[in-house]
Parts: C-alpha cells; structure tokens; sequence
C-alpha cells in the first residue's frame, strides 16, 4: 500500500529538492553572470550578483578573437561520432555478454572497465607517436577513435545492465520464429532497449563533450575543439575571468540546452530497472 | 603586343607567382596573455609585409608547456613557432631541439637585445629564441599608504624595512593587508617567489656537487620570515594565492605592497582596471639586510623554431617581426606606449617617451640587478634565478612548493618541510644520476 505524503511534506521535499537543485547548478549560474561583467566587475569583493551594468562586450571579444563555430563544428563532430561508433561497437558486445555469457564474461566486464583507472598521460606518447606516424595528429578522426575507446567500457556496462533486464524468452521466441543474430538485434532488442540506449548515448555524448585531455593534446589548428576554446581564455598573468566565463558559457550552452530538451530520457533510461 | 611587352609580362606574372609559391601558412603556439593577444590582433601588418598568414594556438601556459614539450621530444611538427620561457629554452637548445637565431637579418639588430634577456635564452653563446617580452620582479606599492604611515620607501629596500612598512600599512577594520606575497603551490607560482626570497637570504637549491641545501640555516631563516611576515600581515589565505589572486587584491585596495612580476605594473597602473592607478609606487625587489642578493627574478616569454618545422624561413621572419623595434612603435602608435611589451630591447629604455612611463626605469633596473649565472650568495652548479635550468627541476621544485605551501596553510612546521623538501630533492637528483 502506497504511504499517503500529507501536503507539508511534500512542499518540505520540494524545497529540499530545489535546494539541492540551485546548489548543483550555481556554479554554472555564476559563470554565466561573470560573462555580462566587465573584467573590474567579475572580481569585485565582495562580488556583485545581480546589481551590476550588464554587458556583452565580453561576448564581442570572444567572438572577433577565436572562430566559435569551427570549435563547435569539431565539438559536434566528435562527441557525436565517437558516441555513434562506440554504440555500434558496444551493441553486440553487451548482446554477447548479456544473453550468451561465458564463464569469463564477469572477469571481462571487471577487466574492461579497470582500463578505465589507468591515467590518460600514461598513454600519451604511444599514442601520440601513433597518431604522428598514420598522419592523424590534429585530425578529428584520431579523437573520433580515441575518444570511443575511452568511453567503450561505460558503453558496454550500461548496455549490458539495460541488456539484462530484457527476458531472454523473448530474443528465443524470436529465435524459433526464424530471426536472425542481426534481425534479433536490429529489430526485437534494440527498440525494447530504447530508453536504456538513448540515455547511454546521451551520457556518452557528454563524456566526449567536455573530455580535455586528449582534446587538448592532440589537437592544434583544425581539430581542435570547444574545449580548446576554453583554454585559449585561461591566463596565468591577468585577469580575463569574464572573457573566460563568455567562452565558458558559449561552450556549455548547446550541451545544456540538449540535456534539458532530453532530460526526460535520460532520467527514465537511467532508473531503467531500478524499480522491480 | 610587343616582344618587351610579353616579357615583361611574363615576368611579372613568374614574380607573383614565386611570391605565392613562398606565401607560408604558419601555426604559432602561445599563452593567453596580454601582450600575446596584442600580437595576434596586430598580425595582418606582417601578413601584409610578408605574404604569410598566421594561424594561432593559444592555451594556458600549464597546458602550452605540456603540448609543445610533447610535440617537440616526439617531433610531431604541430608547431612553426612556439612560445617558450627561459627556463625551456637553453634545455631545449642543448638537446638539438630549436633551430639557433644565429642568421637574423642586420636590420633586427640582435645586439640591441637586453643582455640579461639574450643570455638567458642562449646555450653556449647561441641565441634559441627571441624574447617577446621581459620580466623581473619588483615591490609595487601604495603611495598613498605609504604617506599615511609616515615612511618613505627607499630605492632599494630591505626585508627588514618591508616588514616595518607591512606592519604600518596593515590595518584590517579596512581590509587592507600589508602586504600580499604569492604562497600557491607550483614551481613557476609560490615555488619561483619563495625561490627567490631564499637567494636573497644567501640559500641556494644545490651545493656544487648537487647536493641539495634544504638543510642550511639559510633556507630556514628565509622561510620563517617570509611566514612570519605573512602570517601577521598577508591576507588570509594566502598558501593559495597566486599572480592573479594577488593581482586582484591589489587592484582592489587590498594591499598595502605587492612584491612579483615587473609587468604587473601595467595591470595595476590601468585606469580601467585598477581602483588604485593613481597611488602605485615601485622600487627594487628587497634583499636581507648584509645580503648582497636581491630577490628578484628574470622571465622573458620568447619566440622559437622547432627544428624539423619545414616552414624555417618564415618562421623566422614572423619572429623578427614580431620582436623587432618596428613591432614596438607600431604597438605604440595604436595602443600608447605604456602597453608595449617591455623588457625586451635595450633601445625602448633609451626612448624618451617610455622613459616618461612611470614604471620603465624600474624595471630596466630590476632585469639589469638579475643574473643568472650567480643567482645567490654562494657558487651554484646551475644556470637560473627562480629556476634550476635542468629538466628535472620542474618537478622537484613543484613537489618542494607543495611542501612549502602547506607550511602557509598550518598544515605541517618549516621544520617538517625542510626535512621533506631535503630528501625528495636528493632523492630525484640521485635517481637522475647527478649525485
């Protein structure tokens, strides 16, 4: 029987809730203040919120000093090419593990996912050489790839969690109704799995978005994406923290805008199973 | 047409078209800085001498050391110019790394060079990089404090006096600090300033045979004034505060003095900028009183070639450009002399009117007491003021740095932290195979 919430605590949870809400989110909310201030404004003491002459001039000076829509482009392209690769490569991984397991496929799935500890810069010159000698520094491809080996293992664990709560009777119903390995896949498991890829990808999408390693390192003129934008603002001798928040925001507003249009799926693809 | 005609034609067109066939694409790594910035809005006037364009790639200096040493040790060839510091430079020319600035054209006038600066960005009598701009450390402080506190500061001030100012001008129901000295970790950040400090009290990093000298009466004396100094009059905090965070305290009315870098200067004298522009001081980086030392750095952020980029000349032209005395009056005539990059060349000081800028003289003065083969008191096998010009100092002296700060943050005693800082130095010395 379901505990009846009175009105008090409801509005109690609320409010914790927004609480909790505004403090995540207010790192970001002073960010996007500083861009409107002048560079005197942004580090006032004691700091100015609301009460201050807005203005856009740091959004001027970004945009006539660096080329936005060139690090965007290169954002897009590979945030969004590494997260498309890597589910194509991660579906019939987590297929495998979760309907034909072996009796390794535990130490497999612990193993992929102790890559994960080893630091990048511990890699950084193998595959720099690497990339230096398949001609692919400062290309979007190398980070394409780079990118989705890095996020293959939390690709494949969240697909083989989603996986896994599918009855395997229904892939064998399939099967006896004479389905192939790719029609099973293709068109009895994926749609069932929907909400479970869509936040895997969208999480992923993220991953890549904000990554500022190999970005940074592999990356000069052409390739070079929003997060490289970002750095070119950071300034050990002056005091540019408004510019900086500009091209802060101007890098984190097209993944903001995408979380809050999907949060819905992210959120039920998620808690996908949490509740059985 | 005639045949004279035709030919000469035929040899315009072989004349642009050569010109063409030269007009390189070059790709320039530097920090984001305001000078460096300056530069790259300025960059269609060498464009439109030379042909060649210009593609930049800026980040933040912690960043740029890491991408360039990489792309350089793996000769990637991301890069046709770097900008690098004096510290990188002699270490990277003695390892084959840069292309020597042997060859500039006489119109550049390479010995119109501040020698400080030339040296410091040389091996073996060899010059590996062109400096941009230049810097020393200096004490910036309030004229008008100063007044009130009824002292005068001299040219060259003592620790001892500094303290006494610090203790004048300190007056916390103002929120004013007497004074606001860097204590963040890192070796290029608190690590360079508490360097420093220690040369000015006779300390050294290595006796001639690499030992390190944490465990001399010196180093201690150095760190229990400059704690004992800020713990009584710095701004809280302060194990954390860097360049920037003094910077804005300053700028702010915060402190009484600021002891770092000679192109603070600008920052606090602009208008815009600064609440304080109209009441800033300068003199001399101090010395502890029968300490022939002072505490002042040298820094130059200079332009290099990699050796392999395939773009040698053009690189070089973009250099000379962009250090010579013509990119200096042509940053005058746009933005004012007193935004021009300083410490560089010999004939800017000798310019009557950067001579009526307030802050020239001292910091021609400031770069001029620095040298770098004699850092302190006594021998050292190193090259260096703020720095050892070794690769493995960068990450000892960070590691050291960390030990010091926490010291500022009243986490361990100077003690504990000399004892740490002692053995981790000779155990990376040792391990590097100089012991």
């Amino acid at each position: 029987m379901a505990r009846a919430v009175t009105q008090q605590r409801k509005l109690i949870n609320t409010a914790i809730a927004w609480g909790i809400g505004l403090l995540i989110f207010f790192p970001i909310l002073w960010t996007i203040l500083t861009s409107f201030k002048t560079e005197a404004t942004a580090i006032a003491d004691p700091p100015v919120f609301l009460n201050f002459d807005w203005t856009l001039e740091n959004y001027t000076a970004v945009m006539e000093r660096s080329n936005y829509a060139k690090f965007l482009w290169n954002s897009i392209i590979i945030a969004g090419g590494s997260t498309l690769l890597g589910i194509l490569v991660a579906v019939p991984a987590a297929w495998s593990m979760a309907f034909v397991p072996s009796k390794r496929t535990k130490d497999i799935l612990l193993w992929m996912l102790s890559t994960k500890m080893l630091p990048a810069v511990g890699v950084l010159y193998p595959i720099y050489l690497i990339c230096i000698k398949f001609g692919l520094l400062d290309s979007r491809l190398a980070l394409v790839v780079i990118l989705m080996l890095m996020n293959l293992p939390i690709i494949v664990w969240m697909l083989y969690t989603y996986f896994r709560e599918i009855p395997g009777e229904i892939l064998e119903a399939a099967r006896m109704d004479g389905a192939s390995l790719k029609e099973e896949i293709l068109y009895i498991l994926t749609p069932m799995a929907v909400p479970g890829i869509a936040s895997t990808l969208l999480l992923n999408f993220i991953l890549a978005w904000n990554e500022a390693f190999w970005t940074l390192n592999l990356t000069a003129v052409n390739a070079a994406p929003l997060t490289a934008f970002i750095a070119s603002y950071s300034s050990p001798e002056g005091l540019f923290f408004a510019k900086l928040s500009a091209a802060s925001t101007m890098a984190i507003a097209p993944i903001l805008i995408l979380g809050w249009f999907s949060q819905k799926q992210l959120v039920s693809g998620l808690t996908f199973g949490a509740v059985k | 047409m005639s045949f004279k005609t035709t030919l000469f034609g035929a040899s315009a067109m072989a004349l642009v078209m050569t010109g063409a066939a030269f007009a390189e694409n070059l790709v320039i790594a530097t920090v984001n800085n305001g000078d460096m910035i300056r530069m790259q809005g300025l960059t269609d006037d060498f464009t439109e001498k030379t042909g060649h364009t210009v593609e930049w790639v800026t980040l933040e200096e912690n960043v740029l050391r890491q991408r360039v040493t990489t792309d350089i040790a793996a000769k990637g060839g991301s890069f046709d110019i770097m900008t690098i510091g004096m510290y990188e430079t002699p270490i990277w020319g003695a390892n084959g790394w840069l292309v020597p600035l042997d060859d500039l054209s006489e119109e550049y006038d390479v010995a119109d060079i501040l020698p400080a600066m030339a040296n410091g960005l040389s091996h073996e009598g060899t010059l590996y990089a062109a400096p941009f701009y230049g810097e020393s450390s200096m004490v910036m402080y309030r004229t008008d404090l100063m007044e009130k506190a009824g002292m005068e500061m001299p040219e060259a001030p003592t620790w001892q006096f500094i303290r006494e100012a610090a203790a004048a001008m300190d007056d916390p129901e103002n929120d004013i600090n007497g004074i606001c000295l860097r204590g963040k970790a890192g070796w290029g950040e608190g690590g360079a300033f508490i360097t420093v400090t220690g040369n000015s009290f006779g300390a050294r990093w290595f006796d001639e045979e690499w030992n390190a000298q944490f465990d001399q009466p010196e180093w201690k004396e150095a760190l229990e004034f400059y704690v004992g100094l800020m713990n009584d009059y710095g701004p809280e905090g302060y194990a954390t505060n860097g360049f920037n965070e003094n910077l804005s305290l300053f700028q702010q009315g915060k402190c009484g003095m600021w002891i770092d870098a000679t192109v603070a200067a600008s920052f606090v004298t602009n208008t815009n900028d600064s609440t304080v522009a109209d009441s800033v001081g300068f003199a001399l980086a101090p010395n502890s009183e029968g300490v022939d030392k002072k505490s002042n750095w040298l820094w130059a952020w200079a332009l290099a070639v990699p050796a392999g980029t395939q773009k040698e000349a053009a690189a070089k032209q973009f250099i000379e450009w962009a250090t010579s005395k013509d990119y200096i009056e042509l940053v005058a005539s746009k933005e004012g002399w007193a935004n021009v990059p300083p410490g560089a060349r010999t004939s800017l000081y000798e310019n009557p009117e950067y001579q009526a800028v307030p802050f020239a003289k001292m910091t021609l003065d400031s770069i001029n007491a620095a040298d770098p083969t004699n850092p302190t008191v006594k021998p050292v096998p190193y090259v260096g003021i703020q720095f050892a010009a070794i690769p493995e100092f960068a990450g000892i002296a960070t590691e050291v740095s960390q030990e010091f700060s926490a010291v500022y943050a009243g986490q361990q005693s100077i003690d504990e932290a000399l004892e740490k800082a002692q053995a981790l130095t000779n155990d990376a010395m040792e391990a590097a195979g100089y012991r």
